[in-house]
């Protein structure tokens, strides 16, 4: 009887095995943010090289390390993270050390190498690979661009009820703090309660808190006009359906998101997870995963420029790089208390 | 061995695959659940208890107490708006409705549950938008002069959660419907009842069972839900499960998490006890 049993279950997992090993020589386990899970970025690596890259998403650092610290070493082999991030991660131990030479950075753009925060005491854990702007994205149709020239215009009056707040409270702090004249960097505890009433304030002046998608919504259907920590990351993929839909950098600053890429501590693919890496910083992965279908973002490599189309490159303002990455600021790299006391601050402005 | 110990042995084998079931995939995670919840977070360690400073803060920080009592309001909310209107679809399907169509009409009725849950709350956030077919209509009838805001309100969460509920309520009313019999009513009108008074009097004390479990679920599946609140809320108040996933989403706090968990389950018991006098489904 047990063998009657078994007998088909045991087909059934050989045929299942035999099956997964027809699609694919070997697997690579990323842990990635949403833009890395598009096929068309996949698809020419798995080919290439006759692997499945098996992809995760998880959203804000917190939550990337906590699915670390509870995985087992080799469970994961790529992981992308926040480039201000990549220092307490490698430090916490979960980032392997990139042998030099293994991406070459000349023609990156010269900002977005950021050595010092790709690396630890000299030692490289990671590599710059996309970035962007949160700053203000807004509807040109139904607000006066002029208006978006200063940040002050949220607090206006003249928008109440027509603008959506970004539900990332790193950005969004950091921008109400640069319109209280607050760098990124001086976001302290002290400098929370400077911001805590602009904050409320701006919430009473908002229509919703909401998510990528929620955003994308109430901005395309005319529900919200502004949204305060938008960029070209989240207006560029609804271009083609409405044109009216802009961004900008006010006079105040914005700030700069850059999302870094290296190989997770404990990998037993270590040369798979540094090819992938190779190429995703490539001319042609770095294209591919700026016009993801997830999100939009600048290629950290300049030599995507010779692979994205005009049409593209003019959607990601190319042209004015170097102007808006000379008014932008880096995220807040707060340490634990401070990240503790920003979110109680969130989420007290979320339930205000 | 006596046969009396033999029967023992024979029923305690028979239990042993539900009650291992129960210890493995309840106990025990309710178990660890509890000892987390009396952990706490230093710096991003999780450093482990017992310490019970975040039910203290779960009950003295008001962004931390608001959400338990915007989820209970939602909840109850829901819970009344959606019997008041199941009870008369369940009554009309089961007593105007012939019987041959009946199956038809419940099958209209569930229909919107064979789509996915967060399709349908995002369909509502369209539907209900400044610029959707109900705003539309309103002004196009010269019934409101201009769009009023329903998305990103409780309304729009309680009308979501509603139309979900109604049909779950309208399924255990109208199973409780069907078996009562018809003499109870004509019993009561041969007595004199007029036909609001045998409603009123007879038939809908006898359906209580099915309200009461209906209303039970309704509370249980509202309280814990994530998705409608968080897509149609417009996160302009937090319910205990957005918190929730506040914790683990954004702070990886799982010690919090699960004192906010436990203080969820805790919710559910208490409502649980309240009913346990009707939830004896046998009756329904």
């Amino acid at each position: 009887m047990p063998t009657q049993l078994f007998a088909p279950l045991g087909a059934a997992a050989a045929l299942l095995l035999s099956t997964t090993s027809l699609q694919a020589a070997g697997e690579l386990n990323a842990l990635i943010w949403c833009d890395h899970a598009d096929p068309a970025l996949l698809a020419p690596f798995e080919e290439a090289h006759d692997v499945r890259v098996n992809v995760k998403e998880y959203e804000g650092t917190a939550a990337g390390v906590t699915i670390l610290e509870q995985s087992r070493p080799g469970d994961w082999d790529v992981l992308v993270v926040d480039a201000v991030d990549v220092g307490r991660v490698a430090a916490a131990g979960f980032l392997a050390p990139l042998p030099e030479g293994t991406v070459d950075t000349s023609s990156y753009f010269p900002d977005l190498v950021m050595e010092d925060h790709n690396s630890v005491d000299g030692v490289t854990y990671a590599v710059t690979e996309k970035f962007g702007y949160n700053t203000l994205a807004y509807n040109k149709a139904a607000v006066d661009p002029a208006d978006m020239e200063s940040l002050g215009a949220l607090w206006s009056g003249k928008y109440d009820g027509k603008i959506a707040i970004y539900d990332y409270y790193l950005p969004v702090l950091g921008l109400v703090g640069l319109q209280a004249g607050i760098d990124t960097a001086g976001l302290d505890t002290a400098a929370l309660e400077t911001i805590k009433e602009p904050l409320m304030a701006l919430k009473a002046a908002s229509r919703q808190v909401s998510d990528v998608v929620a955003s994308q919504t109430a901005l395309a259907t005319g529900e919200v006009d502004i949204l305060i920590g938008g960029g070209e990351w989240l207006t560029a993929v609804l271009n083609a359906e409405n044109a009216d839909l802009d961004w900008t950098i006010p006079a105040e600053g914005g700030l700069l998101w850059a999302q870094s890429i290296g190989v997770v501590a404990g990998t037993e693919r270590e040369e798979l997870a540094q090819e992938f890496i190779r190429y995703i910083t490539s001319p042609d992965g770095q294209a591919r995963l700026a016009t993801s279908s997830c999100y939009w973002g600048m290629p950290a490599n300049a030599a995507a420029a010779d692979v994205l189309s005009d049409d593209e490159k003019a959607i990601l303002r190319w042209d004015d790089q170097a102007d808006y990455l000379a008014r932008a600021q880096l995220y807040p790299v707060p340490d634990a208390e401070t990240d503790a006391a920003m979110q109680d601050l969130w989420t007290e402005m979320l339930q205000n | 061995m006596s046969l009396e110990r033999q029967e023992k042995r024979h029923g305690a084998a028979l239990v042993a695959p539900a009650l291992l079931w129960a210890v493995a995939f309840f106990v025990l995670p309710f178990a660890a659940m509890v000892a987390m919840s009396t952990a706490k977070m230093v710096g991003r360690e999780i450093v482990p208890g017992p310490d019970f400073g975040n039910y203290i803060r779960i009950f003295t920080e008001p962004p931390l107490t608001r959400a338990i009592f915007v989820s209970l309001e939602i909840t109850a909310i829901v819970t009344i708006l959606s019997v008041l209107l199941a009870w008369p679809l369940a009554w009309i399907i089961a007593t105007r409705v012939p019987a041959k169509w009946q199956r038809l009409a419940l099958l209209l009725a569930v229909l919107p549950f064979w789509t996915s849950y967060v399709v349908r709350s995002y369909s509502w956030a369209l539907v209900l938008g400044e610029k959707g077919i109900v705003m539309n209509t309103l002004v196009g009838l010269h019934i409101l002069s201009e769009p009023v805001q329903i998305m990103a309100t409780r309304t729009a969460t309680v009308i979501g959660f509603t139309h979900f509920f109604v049909m779950l309520l309208t399924l255990t009313i109208y199973s409780n419907l069907v078996q009562l019999s018809p003499n109870y009513a004509r019993a009561a009108e041969d007595l004199g009842a007029s036909r609001w008074q045998v409603i009123r009097l007879v038939i809908l004390p006898l359906t209580l069972p099915g309200v009461v479990t209906g209303a039970f679920l309704t509370f249980v599946l509202c309280i814990g839900d994530y998705i409608t609140p968080q897509i149609l809320g417009g996160n302009n108040e937090l319910t205990l499960p957005q918190l929730i996933m506040l914790q683990l989403g954004r702070r990886g706090d799982y010690p919090m998490a699960s004192a906010l968990s436990v203080v969820l389950m805790a919710m559910v018991t208490l409502a649980y006890a309240g009913c346990a006098r009707w939830l004896k489904m046998d009756r329904v």
